[in-house]
């Protein structure tokens, strides 16, 4: 990893968040054995992930829920402030400015949501929506090149710009999403986060916000971090692949070699269970349940469900390396070889 | 094989204030003894609606207008609510999507499943428990008696599924309907569920119509797959013809939106607009507006379901 790559778009480098849910003090206190303690609750959501992001790739994280891709999302964009750890962009750290100075790098990065039907305000006109970010950012252009520039990202994602006196509910499901799609484009930003933004969709509309994203990206030179827990959606769009478990980032590599030849355990198991259009149903079981992120096991997150399990997996916590083409693994069993 | 459940020229009304609305539209289909049907379609393809009338719990202002219901050779559909309940948690039952949402939170596992043994069988509390461990066995939770007491909040969400699909076999039904049982649930878990309930049709010959948007579920775990569209059917075969060849545009248009059908082509295969609602629902073929073969026909006349070649059904004027 290099400091200043021109490549590399955004940078995270051994990003932590965790949430204190264990509330006031008084909350905290327990009776245990005739003795009293303190017992704070702490979920750890993301736990040290590094990886590079490069300009105008699609890079995707998956992972099933609960596994942190959704708060790892949110802190890139400096809507958490990470525990510990670095967010780069273009070289420069941004996690720790302050709002004033972020203010330029909030018009870079844009974030589109899952639920369409949440992220636009329902009593706000589509027209109003789509200005307030560029009034608030660009107080420098009139009412007219306002108006331009929203008939110009409406047109953008195919939404008739005639119909900026719409409310949210007037549209359906796939426009909306649409719309939600004009209001990151309002900036011309070069990074873009789509959390989850086609889970909410039927199968139809999903492939039309696919292509336009697609389109979108061809046109404009947008750098995506896709985040969503549908596989085949996720090897359709994605240059780069990350695949998270409980926090951890088990595996990162080319789509291709991804899916070709997952090297981690997880990775392995997460893609036997994709269900495969006309073929035999045949997966391979992972045993066990999903542990908690407030107690996390010792060692490698994943020992509890792995087949290749053994004494340093339960204590040392595997370290993100390097492998061949690009890849990062995580995993004691690889780096000894053992599979 | 015999056949268990045949639906014959059902329609489904809702009356609103203004005008009724038709959510299942002559729709004819039947289940074999041990047969896995899959019903796929869009939301609000009436999908749901036709799961929920067959066991006759169609709330109002919906209600079954006309057609039959034959359960083993019986029209259910006519039945008094007192009869219904001797068939519906009995001989047919219920999975439905979220599990979350389905068990009580305030009754142990153990006293929501003894509640629908005692409504169907007479029989002791002990034989009862009995009864109940026997079929957490069968989905494989581990140590049944222990868990019999614990709360819904106590399971994840894919043993909460896996309860809910053992209070569905407590009376040993002949079918069940599962209406999107892997929604909610992660890849991992839905590829055990779907293993579950696949292994318990096959050891138990139980019949099974599951209810899911997704195609690529669908035709792992069922032997024949029916195309919902607006409220009809629109394609009705076997699982492996209508997944590999399908006949009529929209099943066509469907399955080509799925990425891993994409290969190395970068743009899906998409359908212009949306489905229609209820009340949109244009005359003549119900996919007309948004079908690429659109002739002059197709704005008229309402295609039937004929079996076109392979032994298809399908509902298209053009497809031969």
């Amino acid at each position: 990893m290099t400091t200043n790559n021109p490549e590399i778009l955004v940078s995270i480098r051994n990003v932590v968040k965790h949430f204190d849910i264990s509330g006031g003090w008084l909350e905290q206190i327990k009776f245990d054995n005739g003795r009293i303690t303190r017992k704070q609750s702490i979920v750890k959501a993301v736990n040290g992930i590094s990886f590079d992001i490069k300009k105008g790739q699609t890079v995707s994280v998956v992972g099933e829920s609960g596994c942190g891709k959704s708060t790892l999302a949110r802190t890139v964009m400096g809507l958490y402030p990470p525990n510990s750890g670095e967010i780069l962009y273009q070289g420069k750290r941004i996690d720790n400015l302050s709002d004033a100075k972020l203010k330029h790098y909030r018009t870079r990065m844009q974030m589109v949501f899952q639920d369409p039907y949440a992220s636009l305000n329902p009593r706000m006109t589509v027209g109003k929506t789509l200005r307030e970010p560029i009034r608030f950012h660009r107080p420098e252009l009139k009412e007219g090149q306002v108006a331009e520039k929203v008939a110009e990202v409406m047109a953008k994602v195919g939404i008739d710009p005639d119909w900026q006196d719409r409310f949210p509910h007037e549209f359906s499901g796939g426009q909306r999403q649409r719309i939600s799609i004009a209001r990151a484009l309002a900036l011309d930003p070069d990074f873009i986060v789509a959390d989850e933004p086609i889970a909410a969709l039927d199968v139809s509309i999903q492939a039309q916000i696919l292509n336009l994203m697609m389109d979108l990206q061809e046109k404009s030179d947008l750098t995506y971090l896709f985040i969503s827990h549908d596989l085949s959606v996720v090897e359709h769009i994605s240059d780069v692949v990350a695949v998270m478990y409980l926090g951890s980032l088990c595996e990162m590599a080319p789509k291709k070699q991804l899916f070709d030849n997952p090297a981690h355990p997880y990775t392995q198991a997460l893609l036997s269970a994709i269900p495969k259009l006309g073929h035999e149903f045949s997966h391979e079981k992972l045993k066990g349940d999903i542990p908690s992120p407030i107690n996390l096991p010792a060692g490698c997150v994943f020992h509890t469900r792995c087949k290749y399990v053994n004494d340093r997996c339960r204590s040392e916590i595997p370290a993100q390396r390097a492998g061949d083409g690009n890849t990062i693994v995580a995993c004691h069993a690889v780096e000894e070889k053992r599979i | 094989m015999s056949e268990l459940l045949k639906i014959k020229n059902l329609n489904v009304d809702f009356a609103l204030r203004e005008r009724t609305l038709r959510a299942i539209n002559d729709v004819s289909i039947s289940i074999d003894k041990g047969e896995r049907l899959g019903v796929v379609g869009e939301s609000g393809a009436g999908k749901s609606v036709l799961g929920f009338s067959i066991i006759n719990l169609i709330s109002k202002p919906g209600y079954i207008d006309s057609g039959q219901i034959v359960f083993k050779g019986e029209d259910i559909s006519k039945y008094s609510y007192d009869r219904m309940r001797t068939i519906r948690g009995n001989q047919i039952s219920m999975i439905f999507q979220d599990p979350m949402m389905t068990l009580n939170p305030v009754l142990s596992i153990g006293e929501q499943m003894r509640e629908t043994v005692f409504a169907h069988m007479n029989v002791s509390k002990a034989k009862a428990n009995e009864i109940c461990v026997e079929k957490l066995k069968k989905v494989y939770i581990p140590s049944p008696e222990k868990r019999l007491n614990q709360y819904p909040h106590e399971f994840s969400g894919g043993m909460r599924q896996r309860i809910v699909i053992a209070i569905s076999l407590l009376t040993n039904p002949d079918l069940i309907i599962a209406d999107e049982p892997t929604t909610a649930l992660d890849v991992t878990i839905q590829a055990e569920i779907m293993d579950l309930l696949l292994e318990l049709c096959k050891t138990d010959n139980m019949g099974l119509m599951l209810i899911t948007h997704d195609l690529s579920v669908v035709s792992q775990v069922t032997q024949r797959i029916a195309v919902m569209y607006a409220g009809t059917i629109v394609e009705l075969g076997d699982t492996a013809t209508v997944a590999h060849k399908p006949q009529h545009p929209y099943t066509v248009g469907l399955l080509g939106a799925l990425p891993q059908r994409a290969g190395s082509e970068k743009r899906l295969n998409q359908i212009p607009g949306v489905m229609p609602g209820l009340a949109k629902i244009p005359a003549g073929c119900p996919f007309s507006d948004r079908c690429s073969l659109v002739g002059d026909i197709c704005r008229e006349k309402r295609p039937q379901l004929l079996e076109k070649t392979n032994g298809i059904r399908v509902a298209c004027h053009f497809v031969e």
